[in-house]
């Protein structure tokens, strides 16, 4: 499941209406559902300005000073003075863009260079950097699994996940949200001699929940299906060296691919994939979303690679990071808030809300007392909730993640939620 | 199991899905007439994937739009199974 702002993950086919000349028709029910919204005098939660930003925890916004805490900048590597440093070098040596493929004339040296930082990071043979997360799942699993081969995935995975499904030509299998056995009942199923990938997520954005990772790769490998984990949301602060939910889980070696992205802990855009797999190397001429587009622009690469060498030592911050994700889940729970999970199991926590009304009110009530979280609502959303998605940074401070909790009691009592 | 006995287990199998007690014929449509949402329709394609130890794909499930398709469909693939 993604930050999808009003769409689902999975893609929609819209009807079309007899006689419709207008194109945009199809979009008449989301025009009018946005516009009932907005109506009610709300600020709209899908349009917020940032006009300038103070830190990785701090912003002016609609002409506030307000709390970010919907941002996934988990490690808080914006503003870091070595990242700064490396892309303001990286813009001065190398100039603003590349302008080109990476299979052309789009790959400088920092894009080799950022592609080592990862082999060392995850200690994996090989890293392959696209231009966004999204292109990284996109092209991945579009290129791999081919025509005859058959996708096993979870039905909450995110949006660029189902589109690499939607791009390729594989059956694609979908299972409940983390259930082991209706995984393994389809993984069964398959015909003998097809090709299997399983696709798994090491937290869930939505709730902000975790796989069993354990269970489920021993499962796919039982059944000789290759496994590839996106790991976006926990890179940088879960396993011993950050290397996600696979490495806390004891099973790096058995996954053969590891998606991530630079967009959230490592602080910048741009998406990689990490592997050993002997023959990945070709999957630079192959993979359509990595060939025909332009590569990242130098700086980005460089503010990337910094990042990722620093996130390798991170492990204070990291240390920090769970004391606040532990505080703000405690906390909330206490003011009788309901949440997505029993513990805090990442650095999400999803705050559920009885409906969209009441949630939109409610982020209404925390922006206006200088709040800043992610208003997630259905079709987006597991199980058609309203959820106020807050994501945690290691610079938020203890003091900062008490204020939140109390902006969390105003709103909650002014709404009615509490 | 011929399409008579697919077509009578699926019609036990919907009747919890039903909760308009909408009529089911062949031409009664998922999307329409019995407003099937996506988790729904994964629930219910689970039930029928168990019970008659197939995989239905969502690219199968796509060319699925009423009663008498997915019947049809179930009858072919159980019986390739």
């Amino acid at each position: 499941m993604s930050e999808g702002i009003i769409q689902p993950d999975q893609p929609e086919t819209h009807e079309a209406h007899a006689g419709d000349k207008d194109l945009f028709s199809k979009f008449d029910d989301i025009i009018a559902l946005r516009e009932g919204l907005l109506s009610q005098g709300r600020e709209d939660p899908f349009n917020l300005v940032m006009e300038k930003v103070l830190s990785p925890t701090r912003a002016i916004c609609n002409g506030r000073e307000t709390i970010l805490l919907g941002t996934y900048n988990y490690m808080g590597m914006t503003f870091d003075p070595d990242v700064v440093e490396a892309g303001k070098q990286a813009l001065a040596d190398f100039g603003s863009g590349t302008t080109g493929s990476r299979v052309l004339n789009g790959t400088y040296q920092g894009h080799k260079e950022c592609e080592e930082a990862l082999r060392e990071f995850y200690d994996m043979d090989h890293a392959m950097v696209f231009s966004t997360g999204y292109q990284a799942n996109l092209g991945i699993i579009s290129t791999i699994a081919g025509k005859g081969d058959y996708i096993v995935l979870d039905i909450d995975s995110h949006a660029s996940i189902w589109d690499g499904c939607a791009m390729g030509n594989a059956e694609v299998v979908p299972f409940k949200h983390n259930d082991i056995e209706a995984m393994e009942k389809r993984l069964k199923r398959i015909p003998e001699g097809a090709g299997k990938l399983v696709v798994l997520e090491g937290v869930y954005s939505m709730l902000g929940d975790v796989a069993p990772l354990a269970e489920m790769v021993a499962v796919a490998k039982k059944y000789g299906a290759m496994v590839l984990v996106d790991e976006a949301h926990s890179m940088g602060f879960i396993g011993e060296n950050g290397r996600g939910v696979v490495e806390d889980a004891g099973v790096i070696d058995d996954v053969d691919f590891i998606i991530g992205t630079f967009s959230k802990s490592v602080g910048t855009v741009g998406g990689f994939c990490v592997s050993n797999h002997p023959k990945f190397e070709i999957m630079r001429l192959v993979c359509r979303p990595y060939v025909f587009t332009a590569s990242l622009p130098p700086s980005v690469v460089a503010t990337a690679a910094t990042s990722i060498r620093k996130l390798m030592h991170g492990s204070n911050k990291r240390a920090h990071l769970w004391e606040n994700s532990k505080n703000l889940h405690s906390g909330l729970r206490e003011l009788g808030f309901k949440l997505g999970t029993e513990e805090p199991q990442s650095a999400i926590i999803a705050v559920i809300m009885p409906d969209l009304e009441k949630g939109a009110h409610m982020w209404e009530a925390l922006i206006r007392n200088g709040l800043y979280v992610n208003l997630a609502r259905p079709p987006a959303t597991p199980a058609g909730m309203t959820l106020l998605r807050c994501s945690l940074c290691a610079e938020h401070s203890e003091e900062e993640v008490g204020q939140i909790l109390e902006i969390f009691e105003k709103a909650g009592k002014e709404t009615g939620i509490i | 199991m011929d399409r008579a006995e697919v077509d009578a287990k699926i019609r036990s199998l919907i009747e919890p899905f039903n909760k308009k007690g909408v009529e089911i014929k062949d031409e009664t449509t998922f999307q329409n007439d019995l407003e099937f949402d996506s988790l729904t329709v994964m629930d219910f394609v689970a039930e029928i994937e168990d019970e008659f130890d197939i995989i239905i794909s969502m690219n199968q499930q796509a060319e699925i739009e009423n009663y008498g398709q997915l019947v049809d469909a179930v009858h072919k693939l159980q019986a390739d199974a």
